[in-house]
């Protein structure tokens, strides 16, 4: 317990100690966002019923959540691979659970607090209600821990900063931008709609937003079996090449 | 009596090269041994495997009776290993960097002993400050403290002297010394043959993946009267 508690805590120092880089510019980056859509379509768009920017202000806040959460993982372990340090956590008795467990919990805390300080910087400019914050906060820890573990698999597998930034470029940012961020999947075409559900990061922010609103896409309670079979099938997987020793331990 | 470390028949490939050719090899408590070869020989292939770094092919390696791959928790606990390549963490300053390291053997509150292993490796001075703004030399004593943070009964010290000053060196083999007078048993790995041959009660030679020789100090300069380490090293070598 002991090593998983210092393994979490030296993770959580990690990006603690650049939180500037690590929380501050995802906010402003989220923020900037925000204004620009906003300004552009606040006036022209209502989606479900709302205004087009206290609309986008959830989607943006859990974009943020998954991005960060994977960025925080999967950075971690390669930036430990390529200088070496790695070792210090392969040498000593920590099991791959307490590995697994300590990076998606550091990375999950990385994706709240950004996610949380964009919802604070975002205030301002946004009428917001909170009609079911059990649904959003589950929404946010499961699709944080689902993208904390999936960069744990990204930082194995990369053996260069390129490679991670290709996982990052073609998987996960197409993933979360075509999600549902910055529309309802109801003002796409029949196709394009049928498509969406296969993406499940469609399902977090759909989910998420629906604790914000009330309203969504789809019910809320498909969107929680859809992510925690997601979850489920990523942590298995993870724990099973963390367990092998994959890319590790030759 | 449980030998310290247990190394049966231990074979690794990496695709078609054979790293280690069938490893056997037993090394008591309380000895200083030496484990010595040209490069490519196998020397850290063992060491890693003995760490848990590596998964051999085939055979067993035991730290203190506990088999490395199945009880791997107790066979860390009791190994502490100096690698050979200059890695540090650079988040971290000297202390935090062994207060992490001592957690991550489940040692909270341990800064006694860090104090301690600082003041024998001339860091007590370093103690807050960040792992990038120390010298070669300095990060490789930090990898010694990382490597004892936890008081391991056997320590792995894998070319703990390459880049280090003249002086450290000294103060790093009294340090270590003590360490092996209290019953520590010390796995050394070195290309300075001298200091082999000062400090090792027995050694290995290795060549391409296997021992080739496994004898005390005494008996190996025996073999050839009159020599120094390094000409009974290359001469056989040179007979393998």
């Amino acid at each position: 317990m002991i090593g998983f508690l210092t393994l979490f805590e030296k993770e959580f120092l990690r990006f603690w100690k650049v939180s500037f880089q690590t929380v501050a510019a995802p906010v402003l980056t989220a923020l900037l966002y925000l204004l620009i859509f906003g300004h552009v379509l606040d006036e022209h768009v209502q989606v479900h019923g709302v205004r087009y920017t206290s609309f986008l202000v959830p989607g943006l806040v859990m974009m943020q959540v998954l991005q960060n959460a994977f960025a925080n993982s999967s950075s971690s372990l390669i930036q430990a691979k390529i200088t070496g340090s790695i070792v210090f956590v392969l040498l000593p008795p920590i099991s791959y659970g307490a590995f697994f467990s300590a990076y998606v919990l550091a990375a999950m805390v990385r994706g709240l607090l950004v996610g949380v300080g964009v919802l604070l910087a975002t205030l301002w400019f946004a009428e917001l209600k909170l009609v079911a914050p059990l649904w959003a906060f589950t929404f946010a820890m499961l699709g944080g821990a689902l993208f904390a573990a999936l960069g744990v698999i990204a930082g194995i597998w990369s053996e260069k900063f390129d490679q991670l930034a290709a996982f990052q470029n073609f998987l996960i940012m197409p993933l979360t931008m075509l999600s549902g961020v910055f529309y309802s999947i109801h003002t796409l075409p029949a196709f394009w709609q049928g498509v969406s559900h296969y993406n499940p990061v469609f399902y977090m922010i759909d989910g998420f937003r629906y604790g914000f609103f009330g309203v969504s896409d789809v019910a809320p309670e498909t969107s929680l079996l859809v992510v925690v079979a997601c979850f489920a099938v990523v942590s298995l997987l993870t724990l099973n090449l963390l367990k092998r020793g994959w890319k590790l331990r030759a | 009596m449980t030998a310290a470390v247990a190394i049966d028949r231990v074979v690794k490939h990496y695709g078609s090269l054979q790293a280690l050719g069938g490893v056997s090899l037993d090394i008591e408590a309380g000895e200083f041994f030496g484990l010595l070869g040209p490069n490519g020989a196998g020397k850290t292939t063992l060491i890693s495997s003995l760490a848990g770094l590596i998964r051999p092919d085939s055979g067993t390696l035991k730290v203190m009776g506990h088999d490395v791959i199945t009880d791997f928790r107790e066979a860390r606990r009791n190994l502490g290993v100096v690698p050979q390549e200059l890695v540090f963490d650079p988040f971290f300053n000297v202390r935090e960097t062994l207060r992490i390291q001592s957690g991550y053997f489940g040692i909270r509150k341990n800064d006694d002993w860090i104090d301690e292993i600082l003041a024998n490796l001339d860091l007590t001075s370093k103690a807050n400050v960040n792992m990038r703004r120390l010298s070669g030399g300095m990060k490789r004593r930090v990898l010694v403290a990382q490597a004892l943070v936890h008081k391991p009964p056997v320590i792995v010290l894998d070319e703990p002297t390459a880049g280090v000053d003249v002086e450290l060196r000294q103060g790093l083999w009294q340090f270590i010394r003590r360490l092996n007078g209290e019953g520590h048993t010390i796995i050394l790995t070195t290309h300075y043959l001298e200091e082999a041959e000062a400090l090792c009660n027995r050694m290995a030679l290795m060549k391409q993946g296997q021992v080739v020789a496994l004898d005390t100090t005494a008996n190996l300069m025996a073999a050839y009267p009159g020599a120094s380490l390094e000409e009974v090293f290359v001469r056989t070598m040179q007979q393998q």
